[in-house]
């Protein structure tokens, strides 16, 4: 499933790097212990999180993410967006908090299991 | 340059600087390029990065100064990070999972989860530290290129 399809459905609002939107996803990843993501995401995750500094962006880059989402309605700060624009990491933000927006995503990435 | 016995097989050294936590990232993420350029298995960078992002976190957090070195020997990868600072004063406890000395300000960034030094070993093939309280870290990661894997730990 491409990253748009999921800012479509889940009604994600894209801060920055439109341009990547038709990515592929490869699945998710939840979690704001930068330590824990960086050991146990993988290449090609949406990585869901309620983190906003640009601490991400690296984080993100380094495990070459689709994407992060920022749940709670929080506002990522400038210099994250700034970075994220330079490394081609698109950051997604919802209203929604981190269980209902994790349980909707992964829903729609695995209906089998719904 | 590290006076090595492997200091012939340097691939890139970078200065790290404590409390520089805008920068995070930014060593580790040339190590990987470094890697990726001379075609490294893609497992094997995959855990590097992991060391790397660890060791350079922190030296920002707890040093004031590191060097972080990388070297491609023909059989193997050895990262390198080598601080001054406060050091550690018991290893065994700080590579506990879970065991941090971390402030509020590290915490909030999602850093100081006492998960650094667990993952650098867990990522290594062969893991080595020492430690001067008051003085600093040294650490150093091998990564077997042919699939070995020998845990020797301290």
């Amino acid at each position: 499933m491409t990253l748009e399809t999921i800012a479509e459905r889940l009604s994600l609002k894209c801060k920055c790097c439109w341009e990547h939107l038709k990515k592929e996803v490869s699945g998710g990843y939840a979690g704001d212990l930068l330590s824990d993501v960086m050991a146990n995401s993988a290449a090609g995750n949406i990585w869901v999180t309620r983190q906003v500094h640009q601490n991400i962006v690296a984080v993100a880059a380094l495990k070459e993410h689709a994407a992060v989402i920022i749940v709670q309605g929080a506002t990522p700060e400038k210099e994250t967006l700034e970075k994220a624009t330079r490394e081609g990491i698109p950051i997604l933000v919802s209203d929604m908090a981190e269980f209902e927006l994790v349980g909707r995503l992964h829903r729609l990435l695995y209906p089998e299991q719904a | 340059m590290p006076d090595t016995e492997y200091g012939r097989f340097l691939q890139g050294s970078f200065e790290v600087h404590g409390r520089d936590f805008v920068d995070a990232g930014l060593v580790s993420s040339q190590i990987k390029k470094g890697l990726k350029a001379k075609g490294i298995d893609e497992d094997i960078i995959r855990r590097i990065a992991i060391i790397a992002f660890e060791a350079e976190v922190n030296i920002i957090s707890y040093a004031t100064v590191g060097t972080i070195s990388y070297y491609i020997l023909p059989d193997a990868i050895i990262f390198e990070a080598i601080d001054e600072g406060k050091g550690i004063e018991d290893i065994e406890l700080a590579l506990q999972e879970g065991y941090s000395t971390a402030d509020d300000s590290i915490r909030e960034m999602g850093f100081g989860a006492g998960m650094g030094l667990a993952n650098i070993r867990k990522s290594s093939d062969v893991f080595e530290i020492t430690s001067e309280p008051g003085r600093g870290t040294r650490v150093k990661c091998t990564i077997m290129l042919n699939g070995q894997n020998i845990c020797k730990e301290n």
